[in-house]
């Protein structure tokens, strides 16, 4: 196997890797407010066929990015008034989202299916100029893919270290100690959720607008629910998100390696890895309660009337 | 509160005098709140003195907690006034009382554990800024905690600490949001004895400071060796007010059970001393306790056929550890049980229930009935065994009916069969229990608070049926916070005092004022085997 | 008052109750198709038509009937597997993974034992799918009795890895001749017997006897007493002694055994042969059947005949209304949407 193939393996691994990790934030911080949303999948799907339809229609990538945001948020809002508002069954609701986000965005995405779309400019990662035209093709990525590390690093900041994060991290564990402190838990967890949205959408507009540059019916291809596995895999952290990520990624590339050596894995057996890996640490680690996961996830907040 | 429409009472003795011509910083003039079935509290005075440590001293539920969730704005007094440095002022919630600076711990803290000692006390303070820096969060942390001996470590997640450390966080969180006034709910209950003299110690250095403290407690020993004033309530009335130098262990005492002693009316025993086996013996058992529950230390007891065992004490010291321990919810540490004279330690619920273990909990919601089912299917759930037919197939209500109208029938209770359990009341749902319990001739009973809730007739129904079960040859395991109930009915009376057996008395050998000594922690243990 | 008294009025309470459910779910049905009509007037179609065409095509004509019922039953079967382990108040979300678990088994019985006839190979492979899906869902149910982990979140992971071990074993050992996606056709004594000609199959038989015997046992038997109980309140569930861990980890396998039936069922009866990915989601539809109708069986029943009368009906949009299938989705969740927001028409209705 040449380096250059090595190479490519691992390009590929970090652009597919890179939606991963929106996802998984944008799970991370709905979930540290106590939320959990299986209707992931959905949303990224509904963001993702917006984008599409918007990039094609506009031919401007940027405007796409926009408006997968904003599809993004809708939806998690729409799912945050049955959780939140009408203190629906948070599972229940999420699959709800799922399926609405199936119709939706085949809806939507219905006149754009196999359209290429104009995709991001693709920047060299700096300091590699010298490399030659082949080698230095592997590591132009889009803005997305830049700012996806520090992203990590910023919902980290915003969940550790400011006033917000504490907040919404108490709501998370005990809404109404929150409540006792002054805080309106049903107003952060909408906060919550739509921060959680923006990252959605993030995740899908790379996926499209940057990666597969076209649209296809459930393109998502279970990255929501993978995002939902990450999160407890990286037990609830931003920056454990990161490694969670690659870790995923680093499997896929390794299938991909080890196809290309002529090792025949079953690709279907490497898919599964980062579930079952996610359930052994979840043993390994001594189970859901004594680790991290936020003590009212799931739980309906009634209030204290 | 509605305080121009009621005048206070006449009430120059009841409240301890103000001395040295200080002036109260908090005072509550007839205050009085009523609940459905109870008077809570019936026009209650009190003053609160900066720098110095009030104990409310009381019983359970002689409306010591009462008072002060109404103090804290959880509760609106039915009348009464409340004064702050001589203005009047209305507190509606606790927002409205944290303001006002007064602060309370309760006896569940309220702490998120898996958030840091910093973040929890970042999460209640009012001057942070967007971005916290918990760094100075923890320095104004160790200026406090240095002070009042209030130690923690700040950066650690709450989940690490130990009960008394978090209580120590709980203070911090009061101190730093502000609060001039302490309210504390029983602090020493969930702590170890070391523990509690580190928390007086603490107290006595924030009274130095000006400090007012408020401290709820029915532990009289606490209550000597650090109070300034005491007040003691009983059935929701002010009992007693006095200095500290006016107090005795014997004058508390007296205040928190009352004058009016029981009279010890004895039954004769029904079986003798040979009877050959206990129903159930535990040999020098422990268990160990998980967050606040009490771990049982080194319980030796035997209870024989026809004979009831009364345990005497404060709720809390161990009495529902006790009865799940015997019927197999909780297992020991250390030690052996034995039930019916076989070691039973890896009995399972089931299989005790068909020995003829009965179980009447302190709680019959929460622990023994299911509120969706009716009456009848919660009766058929103790022994299910008994009513299946066809292997389980089906189920023989007419048999279920049946038994339960006997039960009924023979104390004179009635019920509605078909109701879901949740509508019934505290009373009719206690019946159930009793019913259900009592009614198949058990062999061991576990009866807690027995009459709790119940009219006099059915109380007497109920104690009768005690009787019966023990003149039948049963042994009776008997929990309750009533005296005059514990002597009447037991043959032998056990005190537990912080999960310990402290006391083993025949009752016509000792009275309340003895007992009570050893509930409240006064005095050293006393045993009268048999 | 007498026993008799009580009953009767319970009896009247009851009808009134029942009777406003219907009329609450029937507005909530309205309200559902008027908001999917406006979606399909903003997408230039006649939503009366498209409405229209939906009722011809599912309850026209005896045809249309009798796909509904091919796709209402492994719907109910799945809303059972979600429904028995509620009583006990486990959520079982892995019914997906334990479906694909029970289709992988029974498969491998079909494609083994060519040889048994119909009488024997049938219930060796209802047996096989039974124990494949109640395997899968050992696992969380284990996890969950001795405190270690959520069920909900173990049961949500394994519904991602059991299509992929399916697909593993396709690619890798069964896929036919032809194709790398699926098995061969089953022989025919592998294959669930069909009614009248349509594709109703034996496996309707299975899920309404399941229904009823579901119904019967929670009502009637010991068992139903006994998980009633622990469903309603756990703690005096356990001090009346019954053996809450043994039910629970029992129960999750059990609702696993039912998810492996309809895998079974699906493979054996509508497919004929074990296809890559088949379900696309009808463990996820049994879970949100169970929880709209309280896992109820009555309920259970009418709500998958709703939904099964809407998804066959997406079928037709595609055809004569140009909209993309999955499109039929946004009906469906509306619907689920609006019950979940359990909107008051009437004040004082809860």
């Amino acid at each position: 196997m040449t380096l250059l193939a090595i190479l490519g393996i691992i390009s590929s691994a970090i652009y597919s890797g890179t939606s991963l990790l929106y996802a998984t934030l944008g799970e991370v911080v709905g979930e540290r407010a106590g939320i959990v949303n299986l209707g992931l999948e959905g949303v990224m799907l509904v963001s993702a066929a917006v984008g599409v339809a918007v990039t094609s229609r506009t031919g401007n990538p940027y405007l796409g990015i926009l408006a997968a945001l904003l599809a993004g948020v809708l939806m998690n809002l729409l799912f945050g008034y049955l959780v939140i508002t009408r203190k629906a069954n948070q599972l229940a609701s999420g699959l709800a989202t799922m399926f609405l986000g199936f119709g939706v965005s085949a809806l939507i995405g219905k006149d754009v299916v196999g359209v290429r779309i104009a995709a991001l400019p693709r920047l060299l990662l700096p300091g590699l100029e010298g490399l030659p035209r082949v080698y230095s093709s592997l590591f132009r990525f889009d803005i997305l893919v830049f700012l996806a590390v520090p992203v990590a690093i910023l919902v980290w900041w915003l969940l550790f270290r400011t006033r917000w994060g504490l907040g919404v991290r108490a709501v998370g564990e005990n809404a109404d100690i929150a409540y006792a402190s002054g805080r309106n838990p049903l107003w952060l967890r909408y906060q919550a959720l739509l921060v959680a949205g923006l990252l959605s959408g993030l995740a899908a507009a790379h996926l499209t607008i940057a990666y597969t540059m076209t649209w296809t019916e459930y393109m998502t291809g279970g990255r929501g629910f993978i995002a939902v596995a990450l999160v407890i895999f990286s037990k609830w952290h931003p920056l454990r998100a990161i490694a969670g990520a690659l870790i995923f990624s680093a499997a896929v590339a390794l299938q991909l390696a080890l196809q290309a050596a002529g090792v025949q894995v079953s690709p279907f057996l490497l898919d599964t890895l980062p579930y079952v890996l996610t359930i052994l640490a979840l043993i390994a680690w001594g189970g859901t309660r004594r680790h991290s996961a936020p003590a009212s996830l799931g739980r309906v907040y009634l209030g204290t009337e | 509160m509605t305080s121009s429409a009621v005048s206070p009472p006449v009430s120059a003795n009841r409240t301890a005098e103000s001395h040295d011509g200080k002036r109260p910083l908090l005072s509550l003039r007839g205050v009085t709140k009523r609940f459905p079935l109870v008077l809570a509290n019936d026009h209650i005075d009190l003053d609160i003195y900066a720098g110095e440590i009030h104990a409310l001293l009381g019983e359970n539920g002689a409306g010591k907690s009462t008072l002060m969730k109404i103090l804290y704005g959880f509760y609106r007094a039915d009348a009464g006034s409340l004064a702050l440095e001589g203005r009047p002022v209305q507190i509606h919630s606790p927002a409205d009382a944290r303001k006002l600076g007064l602060g309370m711990l309760f006896q569940d803290f309220s702490l998120i554990p898996a958030l840091s000692v910093a973040e929890n006390i970042a999460l209640f303070l009012q001057d942070v800024g967007p971005v916290v820096d918990l760094r100075q969060v923890e320095r104004r942390i160790e200026a406090f905690a240095a002070r009042y001996r209030l130690q923690v470590r700040a950066n650690v997640k709450v989940s690490e600490l130990s009960l008394g450390e978090q209580q120590k966080v709980e203070i911090l969180k009061l101190l730093l949001s502000g609060a001039r006034i302490l309210i504390l709910d029983e602090p020493t209950r969930v702590l170890a004895p070391h523990e509690v003299t580190a928390l007086l110690e603490v107290l006595v250095g924030l009274r130095s400071d000006g400090y007012a403290i408020i401290l709820i407690t029915h532990k009289i020993k606490e209550v000597l060796a650090c109070a300034d004033r005491i007040t003691i309530l009983r059935g929701g009335r002010v009992a007693g007010a006095m200095l500290r130098a006016e107090a005795d262990e014997k004058k508390l005492i007296a205040c928190m059970f009352g004058r009016e002693m029981p009279d010890v009316t004895r039954r004769p025993r029904s079986v003798t001393a040979e009877t050959p086996h206990p129903v159930l013996e535990l040999r020098a058992v422990s268990t160990r306790a998980e967050g606040a529950a009490t771990s049982l230390k080194e319980i030796n007891l035997a209870i024989y056929p026809g004979e009831i065992v009364g345990v005497a004490g404060i709720s809390g010291n161990g009495q529902r550890e006790l009865g799940d321990l015997v019927l197999g919810m909780i297992s020991c540490a250390q030690g052996e049980k034995f039930l019916f004279g076989k070691p039973a330690g890896r009995l399972s619920i089931r299989q005790a229930r068909r020995e003829g273990v009965a179980f009447i909990p302190e709680n019959p919601l929460a622990m023994a009935s299911v509120p969706f089912m009716t009456v009848l299917e919660n009766i058929a759930l103790t022994r299910p065994w008994r009513y299946a037919r066809r292997g389980g197939l089906t189920l023989d209500w007419a048999a279920i009916r049946r038994d339960a109208l006997a039960g009924l029938e023979k104390m004179a209770y009635q019920l509605p069969l078909y109701a879901p359990a949740r509508t019934l009341s505290g009373g009719n749902l206690q019946r159930m229990v009793i019913v259900r319990e009592l009614g198949l001739g058990p062999r061991l009973i576990l009866a807690s608070y027995v009459t709790r809730g119940l009219d006099v007739q059915s109380a007497v129904a109920a104690q009768q049926a005690l009787l019966d079960a023990r003149g039948a040859g049963a042994g009776v395991l008997l929990i309750s916070e009533d005296l005059e109930e514990l002597f009447a009915l037991s043959d032998r009376l056990i005190v537990l005092y912080e999960g310990r057996i402290v006391g083993t008395f025949r009752p016509e050998e000792t009275d309340a004022y003895q007992v009570g000594y050893l509930m409240t922690g006064a005095g050293g243990a006393h045993d009268s085997r048999r | 008052m007498t026993a008799a008294v009580d009953r009767t009025r319970r009896e009247r309470r009851l009808n009134r109750r029942i009777a406003d459910a219907a009329l609450r779910y029937l507005l909530m049905l309205l309200l559902a198709l008027g908001l999917f009509g406006v979606i399909l007037l903003l997408s230039g179609k006649n939503p009366l038509h498209a409405y229209a065409d939906i009722l011809r095509a599912t309850l026209g004509s005896t045809y249309g009937f009798s796909e509904v019922l091919v796709a209402m039953t492994p719907m109910l079967i799945t809303a059972m597997a979600v429904a028995l382990p509620s009583r006990v108040g486990l959520i079982n979300v892995g019914v997906e993974g334990q479906l694909y678990m029970g289709a992988c088994l029974a498969t491998w019985g079909a494609l083994t034992f060519i040889d048994l006839p119909a009488w024997a190979l049938l219930p060796l492979m209802v047996l096989l799918g039974m124990i494949g899906g109640a395997a899968w869902a050992f696992v969380p149910g284990y996890l969950k009795a001795i405190g270690l982990v959520n069920e909900t979140i173990t049961s949500l992971l394994l519904n991602s890895v059991a299509p992929k071990v399916v697909s593993f074993f396709i690619f890798g050992f069964w896929h036919g001749p032809m194709d790398t996606n699926k098995t061969a056709n089953f022989v025919s004594a592998a294959r669930l017997p069909t009614f009248f000609g349509t594709r109703v199959d034996l496996s309707l038989i299975f899920a309404l006897a399941l229904l009823v015997l579901f119904w019967y046992v929670m009502r009637y038997s010991r068992w139903g007493l006994e998980m009633r109980a622990i469903g309603g309140n756990p703690q005096a569930a356990l001090r009346n002694g019954i053996p809450l861990k043994a039910y629970q980890v029992g129960i999750m396998c059990l609702g696993g055994a039912i998810a492996g039936l309809a895998g079974m069922a699906l493979v054996s009866g509508y497919f004929g042969l074990l296809l890559a990915n088949f379900s696309s989601g009808i463990g996820y539809m049994g879970f949100l059947i169970s929880w709209l109708s309280f896992g109820d069986p009555l309920g259970v029943l009418l709500v998958s005949f709703l939904v099964s009368v809407i998804t066959t009906g997406g079928n037709l949009l595609q055809l004569t209304q140009g909209l993309p299938y999955a499109a039929i989705n946004i009906l469906l969740a509306l619907a689920l949407y609006i019950v979940l927001a359990r909107p008051t028409f009437v004040r004082g209705a809860k």
